[in-house]
């Protein structure tokens, strides 16, 4: 099952790239379409694999946890499965027709790579977040009920909460606070670091300008970078915590 | 070489074992016996280390199983509902299970004597239950394991089969393995089982052999011996 839903996702994927290179022919303007697609579509398509899969294949972990096996060796085996499978469809869906237009002979090349780190980075952090919501709940509607709206959360709703606060608080000094509520969420750090790298200041908005302030370009990406393995190593964490705690 | 001591697990407000002692020594055939929901598969299940109990401790060639896997070389477990996933052959399974277990050559043996031949190559889904069980039946038996759990074996056999297990758990008992069997079925208990141990309410009522037992409540006949302490205890 897995297997033929990846290939789906990365012709997906292959289809995407083709089309946007078709349509636009620059490569650097594809690569910033490319962003905002990767940036809501990536942590969406980690969360609905990591908790199907997890249900998915629920049975046979049984089989596995009567064998002399580490019960951490088996879940994170499973979610690293699914974290390396789905980043692969993402490297190469993307990497191949990028690399048809002639990625390596424009300067689009790093900006291209970073963003297939940062959908990399993305896709391990919420497969393990789905991991961690399928395994807290036995209910297989509630969790992926639940993993659905911790990603709409995370993509959607808020960005939306932050602007409000940031206009009810506007009189308020609020540097501090944009930084930490960016930190928060591993997309806006996927988008910020993107944006700081391409250096584009009309699009880095208020997070980015701070962020931009505060730390300049380069030390703002190590920063970020930091963060985004700071989100993979957390939720891993806890999949081992709580997999070891589980009844079967 | 299974020593269970002071176990309690209960699920959510259900106390399903309730200060459970048990040792079960080498050699010789051991049945878990009790009605539905009593915790046969719940001690069975600690003691593979799938249920995790809130108290207690549990020793398997003193060994305690908390935080453990590797002691799990030594239990083959034939588990009550076989879960398989149902898109990978029959054959695929078994080469799977040995690759995580080591080599073996039994299951040939094994495949030979419950006529599993025609099946080898079709998908575990699409199989009939009894046929799943006789494949349950190969993945057990066919390491050299020193103790084996068999969780309900006899669901979905038909009588061929159901002899052929009997036999396969003498040649066993023979080795000298120490086997470890939950079921219903007071007549198959009565035919292979050494020792029982009977269960109530996560408390354990007997223990000892049939013989024992059909004593110390006065019946001739095993299935009304379990009746006996069933009824004197409001089951």
């Amino acid at each position: 099952m897995r297997s033929s839903w990846s290939y789906v996702y990365f012709a997906f994927y292959l289809l995407l790239g083709i089309v946007l290179l078709f349509l636009n022919n620059d490569l650097s303007k594809a690569v910033i379409t490319l962003m905002n697609v990767i940036i809501v579509l990536v942590p969406l398509i980690g969360t609905i694999f990591g908790v199907m899969y997890y249900y998915n294949s629920k049975e046979f972990t049984e089989l596995l946890l009567a064998q002399p096996l580490k019960r951490s060796s088996i879940f994170l085996g499973q979610y690293l499965g699914v974290a390396i499978s789905l980043s692969m469809s993402l490297i190469l869906g993307l990497g191949l027709p990028f690399i048809a237009y002639g990625l390596f002979k424009s300067n689009a090349i790093w900006d291209f790579s970073l963003l297939l780190i940062v959908g990399v980075f993305l896709t391990f952090i919420f497969s393990a977040l789905a991991f961690n919501i399928a395994l807290s709940n036995e209910n297989k509607i509630k969790g992926f009920g639940y993993a659905i709206l911790m990603w709409l959360f995370l993509a959607i709703i808020y960005d939306g909460l932050f602007l409000m606060s940031l206009i009810l608080f506007e009189d308020y000094p609020l540097d501090k606070v944009s930084l930490i509520g960016t930190m928060l969420n591993p997309i806006d750090l996927s988008r910020t670091l993107i944006l700081l790298k391409l250096d584009i200041s009309a699009l880095l908005g208020y997070t980015g300008a701070v962020f931009k302030r505060f730390f300049g370009t380069n030390f703002g990406l190590i920063v970020s970078f930091v963060m985004l393995i700071i989100w993979v190593i957390f939720p891993v964490l806890r999949i081992t915590y709580k997999s070891k705690r589980k009844d079967f | 070489m299974v020593e269970i001591t002071n176990l309690y697990k209960k699920f959510g407000k259900n106390e399903v074992l309730n200060g459970i002692n048990l040792s079960i020594q080498a050699g010789g055939i051991f049945a878990v016996l009790g009605p539905n929901g009593s915790g046969k598969t719940t001690i069975i299940k600690t003691i593979l280390g799938m249920v995790i109990p809130e108290k207690g401790s549990i020793k398997v060639f003193d060994t305690d199983v908390k935080n453990n896997s590797a002691y799990r070389h030594k239990i083959d477990y034939l588990p009550q509902i076989a879960n398989f996933p149902s898109n990978l052959k029959v054959s695929e399974l078994i080469k799977m299970i040995k690759d995580l277990r080591g080599h073996t050559n039994a299951d040939l043996n094994l495949i030979e004597k419950f006529k599993l031949q025609p099946f080898l190559n079709k998908k575990l889904g699409t199989l009939s239950g009894g046929t799943k069980q006789k494949v349950n039946i190969v993945l057990t038996f066919m390491f050299n394991s020193p103790i084996i759990i068999l969780d309900e074996p006899t669901t979905g056999l038909d009588p061929i089969s159901l002899i052929r297990l009997k036999d396969l758990i003498d040649a066993e008992k023979a080795k000298g393995k120490t086997i470890i069997i939950t079921s219903h079925i007071m007549s198959f208990v009565e035919e292979v089982a050494d020792e029982i141990v009977f269960i109530l309410e996560g408390k354990i009522y007997f223990k000892g052999s049939i013989a024992e037992l059909k004593a110390k409540t006065n019946q001739q006949d095993f299935e009304h011996a379990i009746a006996n302490i069933l009824t004197e205890n409001h089951a």
